[in-house]
């Protein structure tokens, strides 16, 4: 036991030494938090849109000052037919509204019930489909509302998020990748580095049994992890003002699983590279990339094709993501993440499993 | 061919922070000398030689290398030197063959005399059969000699040597010093670092670095008589003894 | 210059030797080409709606039904309380709620209809407003047609919709173009910068330093094997584009190349500042990860820019990839013309002079 705490020791020296790193593992989680937690949203807003209108008459004006006055719509001044291509293309506006020349005539017309069309023509930039799409929804019903007496429209909430806040979207996979790319790249790359120097082997011929020694390397950094667990939750709850309605014992236990998961996978990766680039590519970028596209985090999981939803299910952040955002956001329950916890720990014991058995054929 | 010291080194300093890794050493080095530039671990050899090749710069002090100043004319120095350096430099990835046209190009040799050059390298290292052997998969005296062989390529003025034949076998120490012999009788002045003292014997003049001073100065056989000495260990022995810095 | 050559076939003789490399520069776009675009639709469909009909009358199933046919929503189930439509919610069964009030028909005919009201999920953001959206959108359809056949006029074809660029609103065209920088920040950061960590940590970079190399020959021989390698990665995912989504540049080839190359000369040139920088590998990775996720999340890659509070929009104009984010889509979607992006051409060329500047001079070859 004295050799394995002494291996602890070592460790924790190693890593306390290397200011530089240390001060990027602990300050970078809590940088990006921050940017991301505040920056990252896909709420749609801020269309900026142009108006083409032959002869500006009074309704167009207060047609055009109703879609103004909309906070998701800024107006960028009236254009010539001929500058409506330009203005899309090189980004001035996102939309044009279109209003014919007959304008007046034509919405008096349908006062009287007459059949009416084109009165007015939306031509949105759709390069982004989600903006058009919402753009086009908010634009329709404004000039509708504008001048139909007769429809109301319905009353809109939303619930658990009520200012829209995507914070609240994107902490939970923001603290899915953080911890798996930490805890995952500074094991992985310090183990090779150990191999690649040398210093393994003389490690290895002491009486200190292997395992032990993994363990060794691995506490340090499942500590360092940890703080940068307490620092993220602080953020999230009083900077970002997450709600963290359910159970914090809850959170905290099935974050420090994922903790022990990450460090697992950088030990599978640590076995899987022979040098510290590889073990930095595989870590870094074979890990970061599904995280950020499958797991859930931006891109919604229902969206995929079944294939892809199949392969979701084997990425364990996809799972964390999940219970996360139900225990801060919706707050139910500890027993309504049971699912996300025992998949989570079955993946974990699977990955200590097969780590430490490449780990001892590397051995042998 | 003139006369003038080919290194000369006046006061030269270097600190890192508080701490003085060389110590105001001065010393000159003859045209065509074997140049022995001993001391412990942690003497401050490695750092003195860093300034003299231009990877560093000095602290204070002054210092010329084939007639250029060391604080301000670095690269026309590292166009007449040679640099082997304690760890093994050259690219594993790379053959033998290949090692030797990358050097041999980066010293603006041309095609026809790096081959030339090349031909007559690998014959005098018996290095025939593995010109196309990657290097990575050579033993460690045969990327040692390799080294040595490309460091020289280029016919530098002064070779500078930084432990070369650390962790090798006795057959192949001895190989070695047969080409640094053949360097230097090609009119190479040699300038090596090494803790073997029976190597130092080997030197037409040493130096003894004891924490960043040079303690001692002069022919081996020189050395032991001042010492009163029976070989080049003891004086050594006898100068360590009060050194300070231990790694 | 016959030393940068001697340098830059070392350096392809290295790349093509390294068993991972190589691989990796195929397989990676491969990957990112084929299965990413799959991934990345925010499309927002099946949108699960769970009605509360307190009218239970023609009109309101009328709704009920036009719901239904929508290919937006799944219609889960109709309740008779709110209650129990909130409890779905909670499960995750539906994510919006429409509740049809008591007398909507009567209210109808009687040409002062009673509010719909809607109520959305919003855990996730967009599937919240833009679910929301939608049902406003067939609730105002609906509400006219019951309108008009009442007699009453019907304004629906009043206002005309036309999605330009992008007809059929293909999510899959907005990211493509997007996910090919994302490829190109990763090649041409990571592995220059990688490549030279390397070097330092071997020593192999010593035995250069005291040549006489310069070190705009040697920092080149580093880059321009990623340039080139850059340019060929992008020639090869612009082709499978092609092939596989049938997405060809509205634009032209020019404009995008233009943009690429001064792109991935910042790139690298921030990749080799990094390593130059460090001491070990540890560090120049995980400083060099900070930036890639910076710019991979940060950068309008992902999330738009215009949906960035405004601080952080300010932050954005100092990420190069911005630029070029807007380029690629421009030109490949809208086919803008260099004459109309300029600006963004101009600040990437400010870049890429930048980071290059900054790599030759954090390249020490005396210390």
């Amino acid at each position: 036991m004295g050799g394995f705490l002494s291996f602890v020791k070592k460790e924790t020296l190693h890593i306390v030494r290397d200011r530089r790193t240390m001060m990027i593992a602990l300050l970078m989680p809590v940088v990006q938090i921050l940017l991301f937690g505040f920056a990252l949203s896909t709420e749609i807003n801020n269309i900026d849109f142009a108006v083409t209108s032959p002869n500006r008459t009074e309704a167009v004006r207060r047609q055009v000052e109703r879609i103004a006055a909309n906070p998701y719509f800024t107006f960028k001044g009236y254009i010539a037919p001929n500058e409506i291509d330009n203005a899309l293309r090189s980004g001035r506006a996102d939309a044009v509204a279109v209003f014919a020349d007959d304008y007046d005539r034509q919405t008096a017309a349908t006062e009287r019930g007459e059949p009416a069309e084109k009165a007015v023509q939306l031509i949105f930039d759709a390069s982004n489909p989600n903006n058009a799409a919402a753009g086009a929804g908010y634009m329709q019903s404004i000039l509708l509302a504008g001048r139909q007496t007769g429809a109301a429209a319905p009353e809109t909430r939303l619930l658990y998020n009520p200012q829209m806040k995507s914070a609240y979207n994107f902490v939970p996979g923001i603290m899915g990748l953080i911890f798996i790319l930490i805890c995952a790249m500074l094991t992985s790359v310090s183990i090779v580095r150990e191999e690649e120097t040398g210093t393994m082997e003389v490690l290895l011929v002491s009486p200190v049994r292997p395992i032990r020694i993994i363990f060794a390397k691995m506490i340090p950094y499942f500590l360092l992890s940890c703080l940068n667990l307490v620092s993220i939750l602080l953020l999230a709850r009083f900077v970002l003002g997450m709600p963290m309605s359910g159970s914090l014992a809850g959170l905290v236990g099935i974050s420090l699983l994922y903790l022990m998961l990450a460090l697992a996978l950088g030990l599978l990766i640590s076995t899987l590279a022979n040098n510290q680039v590889t073990a930095m590519l595989i870590s870094g970028m074979l890990l970061m990339l599904p995280i950020i596209m499958l797991s859930g985090m931006v891109f919604p999981i229902e969206n995929m094709p079944g294939i892809l939803q199949g392969v979701s299910c084997i990425i364990p952040a996809r799972w964390y993501i999940e219970a996360v955002r139900k225990l801060m956001i919706e707050g139910v329950p500890f027993a309504d993440v049971l699912r996300e916890v025992l998949i989570l720990a079955a993946m974990t014991a699977v990955l200590i499993g097969v780590a430490l058995r490449k780990f001892n054929d590397k051995l042998e | 061919m003139n006369n003038d010291p080919i290194i000369s080194v006046r006061e030269l300093s270097k600190r890192f922070g508080s701490f003085v890794a060389v110590d105001r050493i001065t010393f000159d080095v003859a045209r065509g000398e074997i140049f022995g530039f001993l001391g412990a671990n942690g003497a401050g050899k490695t750092t003195a030689m860093r300034m003299l090749c231009g990877l560093s710069y000095p602290t204070s002090g002054s210092g010329t290398v084939a007639g250029f100043d060391v604080m301000r004319q670095g690269e026309q120095i590292k166009r007449r030197i040679g640099y082997m350096s304690q760890r093994f430099s050259l690219y594993d990835d790379l053959t033998v063959l290949e090692n030797i046209r990358l050097y041999g190009g980066i010293y603006g040799l041309t095609r026809r005399e790096i081959l030339r050059r090349a031909v007559t390298l690998l014959d005098r290292l018996q290095f025939r059969r593995e010109a196309d052997t990657l290097v990575g998969s050579l033993p460690l005296g045969w990327k040692q000699k390799l080294a040595f062989s490309v460091a020289t390529l280029h016919r530098p003025e002064v070779v500078f040597l930084d432990e070369p034949t650390g962790g090798v076998d006795p057959v192949t120490r001895r190989q070695f010093w047969e080409l640094i012999y053949e360097a230097a009788a090609e009119g190479t002045t040699v300038f090596v670092t090494t803790h073997y003292m029976d190597e130092a014997e080997y030197c037409s003049r040493v130096s003894i670095m004891v924490d960043g001073q040079v303690r001692a100065l002069g022919a081996p056989a020189e050395l032991k008589r001042q010492f009163a000495a029976g070989s080049m260990d003891e004086v050594f022995r006898t100068l360590a003894r009060g050194a300070k810095r231990t790694e | 210059m016959r030393t940068l050559c001697v340098l830059l076939e070392k350096e392809f003789r290295q790349f093509l030797r390294n068993p991972f490399l190589p691989k990796m520069v195929v397989i990676f776009p491969l990957m990112i080409m084929f299965v990413i675009p799959w991934v990345t639709t925010m499309d927002v469909r099946h949108i699960g709606v769970s009605v509360v009909d307190n009218d239970l009358t023609t009109a309101s199933r009328r709704l009920i039904q036009k719901i239904d046919a929508s290919d937006y929503f799944t219609l889960g189930s109709v309740t008779k309380d709110f209650g129990s439509s909130l409890t779905q919610i909670e499960a995750g069964d539906a994510d919006v709620i429409v509740e049809i009030p008591d007398g909507f028909e009567r209210s109808i005919a009687a040409g002062a209809p009673e509010k719909v009201s809607i109520t959305a999920n919003g855990v996730n953001a967009l599937k919240g407003s833009l679910g929301t959206q939608y049902m406003v959108q067939t609730v105002m359809q609906t509400l006219a047609e019951l309108r008009g056949e009442e007699g009453l006029p019907a304004a629906a074809d009043l206002v005309v919709v036309e999605n330009r660029y992008n007809p059929t609103l293909e999510y899959r065209n907005y990211m493509i173009p997007a996910l090919m920088i994302m490829l190109l920040i990763m090649i041409c950061g990571f592995l220059p910068a990688l490549n030279l960590v390397g070097e330092k940590e071997k020593g192999t970079i010593e035995q250069i330093n005291v040549t006489p190399v310069s070190r705009l020959t040697f920092t080149l021989a580093k880059l321009i094997p990623y340039w080139i390698i850059g340019l060929v990665v992008l020639a090869f995912v612009m082709l499978i584009a092609r092939a596989v989504y049938g997405l060809a540049p509205a634009g032209s080839v020019g404009a995008i190349y233009l943009a690429a190359v001064l792109f991935i000369l910042t790139m690298s040139g921030l990749g080799v500042a990094i390593a130059n920088r460090s001491e070990t590998m540890q560090q120049a990775m995980f400083v060099m990860f900070f930036f890639v996720m910076i710019f991979v999340l940060m950068s309008g890659l992902m999330t738009p820019i215009e949906s960035m509070p405004a601080w952080a929009q300010w932050i954005t104009r100092f990420l190069p990839p911005c630029y070029f984010v807007e380029i690629m889509r421009s030109v490949y979607l809208k086919g803008s013309l260099i004459a109309e992006l300029w600006t963004n051409y101009a600040l990437l060329g400010v870049f890429a002079a930048l980071f290059n500047t900054l790599t030759a001079v954090t390249y020490r070859k005396q210390a």
